[in-house]
């Protein structure tokens, strides 16, 4: 037994507290918005909106209404637009509270590799790299292992990485750790996976 | 002075030489200069620098460029899109800059406000910071990176007056107004030009003092990834 995605996201949402601004990335991620219950959080896409709203009903997406996964959107009474600059400029400036992020692999002193796989894989960064570097808080979301049961909780990244020692905690299908001196602290087990479990999971240093 | 030109080649004539550098507007699909892309595929100019956060998808967008071999190298964040890309990457026949999304923007911005350089934290003990200058401020290490000068700029906005003023809408601002700012040139295509006096001067986006030539005309706006949600759930 472990977490799903909606469990994962579910728990993710856990970390948010009212009034934040946040950052959602793409994938399980974006899944945190639908359970952010009656919390007053505010969803910034980095293409250039705060105040993001649900998907649209079919029939009334706007081409010129996107998410930054590129996937048509709504908006809320609150919502603000503004360009690319203005959009980094708060990331970079330290206003947005949280960012909730994908990765291939993260490592025991918090470093992150999330945007490719050298000969395999070239997408690029996308905005993961001024995120990380300048929100006040950030939070991995991602399966504990890869499909070849390996795990991606590492003493170090084998990925280029996306920044280095910038991941706050992490939110895996088995558990929820956090950097720490020395290595991670396991916060708490998911469902049904017990901390020797996730112990094996993990690569990474665990501290007590 | 006129600004208004009567379609996009046009706009384009006597702008376009082989090897230029070109910033373009537009994040994915979602407010992309349609009708000068076009145009530049028309003209066949060769060994295009595109600064563009991404490059369209297969047969669309910059992709039509790709299709013709026509880009010599990108300046992108993303580029995930487009099989086309990834194999003429893999294959060494393109070049590629990656830039973090906010370095792009604000490469494009600081080069619009003569800004040659800029120190940030975005990618530092990454790919991106190697051989760049690292300072450290108050603690901090940052690395500098430098305004993006191109040749033209390529944007889409949703009106103009005939001064040149924008207006943009929703999310199809973008890197826009940055990309504007940091040509020697700037051409802009609207879906509507609009008589002076017609636009609040309060609510400009981009004043006009940017802005070369205009063009009006029919955009396909063609939608990336279209996402609903169920009439059900209707009722929250």
């Amino acid at each position: 037994m472990a977490w799903d995605r909606n469990q994962m996201a579910a728990r993710a949402a856990l970390e948010l507290e009212d009034g934040m601004y946040v950052n959602l990335g793409i994938g399980i991620p974006t899944l945190v918005a639908n359970y952010v219950g009656d919390k007053d959080i505010t969803l910034q896409s980095e293409n250039g909106m705060l105040g993001m709203g649900p998907f649209p009903y079919e029939g009334e997406e706007d081409p010129d209404l996107i998410n930054a996964g590129k996937q048509t959107i709504t908006e809320l009474p609150r919502t603000a637009y503004f360009d690319s600059a203005t959009s980094f400029a708060m990331i970079r400036g330290g206003k947005i509270a949280a960012a909730i992020l994908g990765a291939m692999e993260v490592a025991e002193n918090g470093d992150l590799a999330n945007w490719m796989i050298p000969g395999k894989l070239v997408k690029g960064m996308g905005g993961a790299m001024d995120l990380v570097a300048g929100v006040k808080r950030v939070i991995v979301v991602m399966d504990h292992t890869n499909k070849h049961g390996e795990s991606k909780v590492l003493k170090a990244c084998t990925l280029p990485l996306t920044g280095t020692g910038v991941v706050d905690r992490i939110i895996t299908n088995l558990g929820v750790l956090d950097v720490v001196e020395g290595g991670l602290k396991i916060v708490e087990c998911a469902e049904g996976v017990t901390e020797d479990e996730l112990r094996a999971a993990t690569e990474a240093t665990i501290v007590n | 002075m006129q600004k208004i030109y009567g379609s996009a080649a046009e706009a384009l004539d006597g702008l376009v030489f082989d090897g230029m550098t070109i910033a373009a507007g537009g994040f994915g699909l979602c407010g992309i200069p349609e009708l000068l892309i076009d145009a530049l595929v028309e003209s066949g100019v060769k060994d295009l620098t595109i600064a563009s956060n991404n490059c369209g998808v297969d047969g669309f967008g910059l992709g039509k460029l790709l299709d013709t071999k026509q880009i010599k190298k990108m300046i992108s964040s993303y580029v995930g899109e487009n099989a086309e890309f990834m194999r003429q990457y893999l294959s060494g026949e393109l070049e590629l800059e990656f830039n973090p999304q906010g370095t792009l923007a604000e490469r494009m911005r600081a080069a619009g406000a003569g800004i040659p350089g800029f120190y940030t934290k975005t990618g530092v003990g990454t790919q991106i910071a190697e051989g760049k200058e690292h300072k450290d401020f108050n603690g901090e290490t940052y690395i500098l990176e430098t305004g993006l000068f191109m040749d033209l700029s390529i944007v889409k906005a949703w009106k103009a007056d005939e001064t040149g003023n924008l207006v943009f809408r929703k999310t199809a601002r973008n890197f826009n107004p940055p990309a504007a700012t940091c040509g020697k040139v700037c051409i802009v295509e609207v879906e509507e030009i609009v008589p002076n006096g017609s636009l609040d001067p309060d609510h400009i986006h981009l004043p006009g003092i940017y802005v070369n030539r205009i063009i009006q005309g029919e955009h396909e706006k063609r939608i990336e990834k279209v996402t609903t949600r169920p009439r059900e759930t209707a009722a929250e």
